[in-house]
């Protein structure tokens, strides 16, 4: 094993611990924290993998603005605390599900690309590579994107906000 | 440098947690948030095929996965506060008024 793969296994094991916290924490602030553990340690990742320009625009995305989304929706709904308040009846189905996929995807995972024997992956296209490929070739989906982003920020205004003369 | 097997367990543990999320919790913010970890599993798997074949376009779909993401997330919390205003209650199993 080299370092990087050691700082990935680290890495990777304080990812898992943390999306674990975050669906089996009984208080809605404590998940959203584990959140941003899970999240940075899968930014990490990018960064190990070579993948510098995805890593930072995770880390810059996620943790900055999509956690501090998640943090203003608890505070403006004041969920209860507590594992019956917030798990529903079919936490058991849930866990058999969960298990049953992940050791399908282990197992799938292991067939495709047996653990003995497979070579390093070799580090990933970096940003010159990304910013020639996106005003490229893929110049009319990042227009798509940035048009479903503009859509997504006016409905979401136009959902949330109070109506004028509306008393709640 | 690291083994492709070794992210790939990885992300199908992320991805696991996020199944495990979406089917337990009753909350719609920590269902929001689980969906959260699935795509972030996706990501991670589009990442490490992009190393594996030395094609940027993994990436790209990433990058594009993670705008999709944020605007979902956008969405969704305004739904939660729309629902929250309506019901006083944003416990999913209780919202069932479109429910056959």
């Amino acid at each position: 094993m080299t370092s990087q793969e050691y700082a990935f296994v680290v890495t990777a094991v304080l990812g898992a611990l943390a999306a674990v916290g975050t669906v089996t924490a009984r208080n809605v602030v404590h998940a959203a924290l584990y959140l941003v553990v899970a999240l940075a340690s899968v930014g990490v990742t990018f960064l190990l993998l070579g993948a510098e320009f995805v890593g930072w625009v995770q880390i810059l995305i996620y943790v900055g603005a999509i956690v501090i989304l998640f943090l203003f929706g608890l505070m403006l709904t004041k969920a209860p605390i507590g594992r019956d308040s917030l798990d529903g009846k079919n936490r058991v189905v849930g866990a058999v599900v969960a298990v049953l996929v992940f050791a399908g995807l282990v197992g799938l995972v292991q067939a495709a690309f047996p653990f003995d024997g497979a070579p390093a992956l070799p580090a990933a296209g970096g940003s010159l590579d990304i910013g020639t490929a996106m005003f490229t070739d893929y110049v009319l989906p990042f227009e798509a994107v940035s048009f479903v982003l503009l859509a997504a920020l006016i409905g979401a205004i136009v959902l949330a906000r109070k109506d004028e003369g509306d008393p709640r | 440098m690291i083994r492709l097997p070794l992210v790939l367990t990885f992300s199908a543990l992320l991805f696991s947690a996020g199944i495990y999320g979406v089917l337990a919790r009753r909350n719609a913010v920590m269902i929001l948030m689980a969906i959260e970890l699935m795509l972030n599993a996706v990501n991670v798997n589009l990442v490490a095929f992009s190393a594996q074949l030395q094609d940027v376009t993994g990436q790209m779909f990433a990058l594009f996965v993670i705008a999709i993401a944020a605007a979902e997330v956008g969405i969704g919390l305004a739904l939660v506060i729309l629902l929250f205003r309506n019901r006083a209650s944003i416990n999913v199993d209780e919202v069932s008024l479109l429910k056959w």
